[in-house]
């Protein structure tokens, strides 16, 4: 395995030619933990794609007009996975790092509610970059880092500065920073290139990402620095957690909220200072911000919403590096962000309680049941006035409550399913015991609730009925007992407050 | 640097100028909706619309490009919607998901396409308002400037017929539903002017200097104005000033440092707009800096004044006519010995207000006291003071000893009509609540 194999793949065109090619021999680098179910996933849609493919476009054998997908053959895929290829690995392995820390500190970023704050921070490394650049004429990647970091503090104080300048609010505050920052950058890159000696394409990468160039080196480093912010924020956790959720009580227990703003300041910094030669400088805002962001959709827990965010973060980056591995000419960066893209609206989508399906659902059924209860005391209602015998046809009902005849059949339906409802004859309906029963449940809450409004919140009778309408729904058991104590304990059905007219 | 060429330089003014000023015109309205970062999301995501208005129509026309920014203005402003309604996700947040998102997208499907499009995403990202001119060779009038000109002409046109509704919607949501202005539209209609303008800006200016030219200028007038029309005045002159003395300083700038290069206009144009704001933020007659330190320390003088005013009154109430001049050491240590005091105590006596008593005369002298017309300002002030005690006595039901402090510092703020409305709010009191005496107002001068 010492070796590296220089069949070729698509990082060849990307990736220079390893300059330590030798030395490296026993430092194979630790295997991911295995994410066996996306794996397989991702995997499985792949092979199939690759199969569908297969035959149309044979390897290798592109015309400049094409922009189809070149589909990586089975060998070249298997390698690519079990990370075979000495640059996929360190990719891979780099890419990973990096989406871990990025989701530990976005999600203090995130609910800090400093999620664009990192925006304004990546772009404003730019001048930082390129002055070091200028000044050293040096391109070790510890001393452009340095310079971002550098400068990239600058932006993150001159945001801070400007929210306290009367009228800049905190979104202009970042576009400013931003966008001036940027400029800056730009016009001492435009001296760069203009150097006798400037061979800027180096420092380029840093606008872009060019993950797929990684080096040993700079996984290492992206490695070393994630390691750090991981444990520092596992360190703070509490701190955090505070400073996160309650400032005001953090400060009152004697936490200093300002330090400890600024080490979770820091730790962006770091995180997106180490990730501009990945990802780029505009789409590092991403992997603070995604990740963070559809964890929330699963967890209201600090922690797990962390560990989720991490492992998210981690997953897209797997994904990301891998797929832009098989496939030609996909920046990495842009693949990573675009996976972590599909994990968020995955998570808003299909998330237990907070995900959009669920609260469809929630609604939907709310709506069912509200139906349902509706139907039971028009039923009840009419009884009272009618005696239990009558049996009540369609028609009146429909007069009952403005409800058309299509969603009040459907109702029925439901109700003579459940078996609270029986029919009799022609159009007519009837409540079985049991209907009558949860009817007058639902009849006595309503009237209860009718009842205390106007005795307490001295609301006219004709208008309660239809915020007792809303409430009768939704109120428990607990309330009812407190409602019928207010009530002086009314055992039956209290009567109507209305004066009906028999119909 | 060459010398100056009209054909060139004045073209790329020309562009600058044109850039800068279709962006700040739009810009006002973000800043003061509290937008500034739509603009930032819209910038970055446009660039899916035009990948694929380009992978479409296979050229680089003006025609397929706006339609693939409309598309796209729309579509980040509906998912970004679409975010925080259904996500419950932060605004910012949700922006940040979505462009960054787009722009992957964008990305990917230019590097797919980038065989056989000269559509790179450094020209969208950076712009090169120097090569315009070049297009043309200088003759005629750039096809840039062309489309400039055109989104130039149709945000005046948009901003100008829809002025009334953009206020209001700007600046009271409510009065605009009310008024039957649906602001909806009004949102989605701004949100594609800019995503159109920031199309047009790409050739010049790029991507992410375009959020200079939106933002910077406006920000900058927001400060320096009180009215909606004067700020949009004054951030057209800052966006056009910026690209004059932009390029002036990117084409001859390095060379008067000794550099023999020039830089890039379109980020120099970003970064004076960031200078003209600086200036702005120190220099705002209302609420720079400068003016804000002054107004501040100007307060501070005549607190310090008040209170050696009132401390001389108090001091006279307790002695006994022929006791009252008081030291004049003692009266600087007692309200704080700071050159503020020291000063302070000086003014008074220049303004007459206090007199020289004992040895020495005028400024040497060792003991003060107040002068008739020093008697009635602070009489007036201490009549502040003891109603202020005996109103939140009256009406707040606050221990004795907790009034001093607030009718300590209210006393500074409180006119002769507000003494009128405590006089008669608490009818006429003789004494305040520690049992001393409220003097009466003084007579009014003639």
């Amino acid at each position: 395995m010492n070796r590296q194999r220089n069949e070729p793949n698509s990082h060849a065109a990307e990736a220079p030619a390893d300059p330590i090619g030798g030395i490296r021999a026993k430092k194979s680098l630790p295997r991911l933990r295995p994410c066996a179910a996306v794996a397989f996933l991702a995997a499985l849609s792949i092979a199939v794609a690759s199969a569908a493919a297969a035959e149309d476009h044979p390897h290798g054998q592109r015309s400049i007009t094409d922009t189809t997908l070149e589909w990586p053959s089975w060998v070249e895929f298997v390698r690519v996975l079990s990370l075979r290829d000495y640059n996929t690995r360190v990719v891979v392995l780099g890419t990973v790092l990096l989406g871990t820390a990025a989701g530990v500190v976005g999600t203090f970023a995130y609910l800090r509610k400093r999620a664009l704050m990192g925006d304004a921070l990546s772009h404003a490394t730019l001048p930082g970059i390129a002055a070091v650049f200028l000044w050293l004429g040096s391109k070790d990647l510890p001393i452009l880092i340095a310079g971002a970091a550098a400068s990239g503090v600058l932006g993150v104080l001159a945001v801070i500065a400007l929210r306290q300048v009367p009228r800049i609010r905190a979104d202009a505050a970042i576009g400013i920073v931003l966008s001036v920052f940027f400029g800056a950058g730009m016009v001492l890159f435009s001296f760069v290139q203009q150097m006798r000696t400037g061979n800027e394409a180096g420092l380029q990468t840093f606008i872009y990402g060019k993950a797929a160039a990684m080096l040993q080196g700079d996984a290492v480093l992206i490695g070393a620095c994630g390691l750090m912010v991981i444990s520092v924020a596992a360190a703070l956790f509490k701190e955090f957690r505070l400073v996160c959720f309650d400032q005001a009580f953090a400060s009152a227990s004697g936490f200093h909220v300002v330090f400890i703003d600024l080490i979770m300041m820091a730790l962006v910094v770091l995180t997106t200072v180490v990730g501009l030669q990945a990802v780029g400088l505009i789409l590092i805002v991403a992997l603070l911000i995604i990740p963070a962001a559809s964890a929330r959709f699963w967890t209201d827990g600090l922690l797990v919403m962390t560990l989720l965010a991490a492992l998210i973060g981690a997953v897209s980056g797997w994904l990301g590096s891998t797929f832009s591995a098989l496939l030609p000419r996909l920046p990495t960066g842009a693949v990573i962000v675009m996976c972590a893209g599909l994990i968020f609206f995955v998570s808003m989508l299909l998330a237990p309680r907070r995900g959009v399906v669920a609260s469809l659902m929630r609604r939907w059924m709310l709506q069912r049941k509200i139906g349902y209860q509706h139907l039971l005391r028009a039923l009840v209602e009419r009884e009272e006035m009618e005696g239990e015998d009558a049996a009540i046809e369609l028609r009146r009902l429909l007069r009952a409550r403005s409800w058309s005849p299509k969603i009040l059949r459907r109702i029925i339906r439901r109700a003579v399913r459940e078996g609270a409802v029986v029919r009799v004859g022609q159009d007519g309906l009837r409540l079985t015991t049991g209907g009558r029963v949860e009817a007058t449940r639902i009849l006595r809450n309503h009237r209860l609730w009718e009842m205390y409004l106007i005795r307490y919140a001295d609301i006219a009778p004709s208008h309660v009925d239809r915020d007792a309408d809303e409430v009768e729904h939704v109120l428990s058991e607990a309330i009812v007992r407190e409602l019928e104590r207010a009530m002086d304990a009314v055992v039956n059905v209290p009567p109507s407050p209305h004066l009906y007219e028999a119909r | 640097m060459e010398s100056w060429v009209w054909t060139i330089d004045g073209w790329i003014i020309l562009v600058g100028v044109l850039s800068a000023c279709s962006c700040t015109l739009l810009g006002n309205y973000l800043v003061l909706r509290k937008m500034s970062l739509m603009g930032d999301a819209i910038s970055h995501a446009v660039l899916p619309g035009l990948a694929i208005a380009f992978l479409v129509s296979g050229s680089r026309s003006a025609l397929p490009m706006l339609f693939g920014a409309i598309a796209a203005g729309a579509l980040t402003t509906v998912l970004t919607e679409a975010v925080v309604r259904f996500g419950k996700v932060e605004q910012g947040a949700a922006m940040g998901v979505v462009f960054s998102v787009l722009f992957a997208l964008g990305l990917i499907l230019i590097r797919q396409a980038a065989d056989h499009v000269d559509l790179d995403p450094g020209c969208v990202l950076y712009g090169n308002i120097a090569q315009i001119p070049l297009d043309a060779f200088g003759e005629t009038l750039p096809p840039a400037a062309i489309n400039l000109l055109i989104v130039m002409a149709l945000n005046l046109l948009c901003v100008g017929l829809f002025y009334k509704e953009l206020k209001i919607t700007t600046f009271d949501p409510e009065l605009a539903s009310a008024l039957g202005i649906n602001a909806q539209v009004v949102h989605y209609g701004l949100m594609i002017l800019v995503a159109i303008t920031t199309v047009a800006n790409f050739e010049s200016v790029g991507s992410i200097l375009v959020i200079a030219m939106l933002i910077v200028p406006a920000a900058a007038a927001h400060l320096l104005t009180e009215r909606l029309g004067s700020m949009i005045l004054v951030s057209l002159v800052i966006a056009a000033a910026s690209a004059v003395i932009g390029h002036i300083l990117a084409a001859f700038g390095p060379g008067w440092l000794g550099i023999a290069a020039a830089t890039n206009t379109s980020a120099m144009i970003a970064v004076v707009a960031g200078a003209f704001l600086f200036v702005a933020i120190l220099a705002a007659p209302q609420h720079g800096a400068i003016s804000r330190l002054y107004h501040r320390l100007a307060l501070r003088r005549s607190i310090v004044q008040e209170d050696i005013l009132g401390l001389l009154h108090r001091l006279h109430e307790m002695a006994p006519a022929q006791l009252r001049p008081v030291g004049r050491q003692d009266v600087v240590l007692a309200v704080g010995d700071t050159l503020l005091s020291r000063r302070g105590l000086r003014a008074l006596e220049r303004r007459g207000y206090i007199e020289s008593a004992g040895e020495g005369r005028g400024r040497r002298a060792d003991r003060i006291c107040l002068s008739a017309a020093g008697l009635a300002a602070a009489s007036g002030l201490v009549r502040s003071h003891r109603l202020w005690e005996a109103y939140i006595a009256k009406h707040f039901e606050l221990p004795l000893d907790h009034l001093h402090f607030s009718a300590e510092r209210a006393e500074h703020f409180i006119t002769p009509a507000m003494r009128q409305e405590l006089s008669a709010d608490l009818t006429g009191p003789q004494r305040d609540p520690h049992g001393k005496e409220i003097p009466p107002e003084a007579e009014q001068k003639p």
